[in-house]
């Protein structure tokens, strides 16, 4: 699985959520939207940070809400939302959250080449602020090309 | 020498922590096998395991184990993974 390709439909800039859950759905719609996954993968990402705690929240204002791989993942997708006021996770060190991706896999055994690209991405710790400040899905689309 | 990462759906956010390590421990120049899973499959995985890394969230859910448990606070932060593999391995 290489990264899926991020269409204008996966991207919403300066989305607005009132908190952790409406930023998680905000990624999950963008799934929906994009083919990846039926809207109960959106249920499931936000009850993994409800049983489990936000550890979703990886780095510094940044969140990789994904559940696991099941029925309601059609295919391997991601998006990427950034949000118009940063949002609390209740992560002790890394809130706020400014951009939230959503994952999903459809095939975990190949999804490591695709968390490998996304690692060298966002390796450059200035990457998640870059992406908060992005304009419109081609900014996006290009920071994330590298 | 085995380390396991460790997140909630095996996935994703323990698939990053696999990935970074890797690169860390290549350059460190140390051979192990680093293997991603959830915290359903952690007692198999981590029987033989060195390391365990995983996030603050999941550390007391980890339970019983002869393993160093290695908390990371930003997954993309190599240094700081340098850093905690280097002590706990060194």
């Amino acid at each position: 699985m290489a990264l899926p390709p991020l269409g204008d439909e996966v991207i919403v800039i300066r989305g607005e959520a009132a908190d952790w859950r409406a930023a998680v759905r905000l990624a999950g719609d963008a799934l929906v939207r994009g083919g990846a996954t039926r809207p109960p993968y959106s249920d499931a990402m936000v009850r993994m940070i409800d049983e489990h705690g936000p550890y979703a929240v990886i780095s510094p204002g940044l969140a990789l809400a994904h559940a696991r791989p099941g029925p309601d993942v059609l295919a391997d997708g991601l998006s990427v939302v950034t949000l118009a006021e940063p949002v609390l996770f209740g992560h002790p060190q890394n809130d706020p959250v400014r951009v939230v991706l959503g994952l999903a896999v459809a095939t975990p055994a190949r999804h490591l080449t695709a968390i490998a690209d996304l690692a060298n991405v966002f390796n450059d710790s200035d990457t998640t602020e870059r992406l908060a400040a992005a304009d419109d899905a081609d900014a996006v689309r290009a920071i994330l090309a590298g | 020498m085995k380390i396991v990462a460790i997140c909630g759906a095996g996935i994703g956010t323990s698939g990053i922590l696999k990935v970074n390590a890797e690169r860390v421990l290549q350059r460190l120049g140390i051979t192990a096998a680093v293997v991603a899973t959830d915290l359903d499959s952690l007692q198999a995985e981590a029987d033989d395991a060195q390391v365990i890394l995983t996030s603050p969230e999941f550390v007391a859910q980890i339970g019983k184990t002869f393993a160093d448990v290695i908390v990371i606070d930003n997954y993309f932060d190599t240094a700081e993974l340098t850093s905690k593999l280097e002590s706990a391995l060194g």
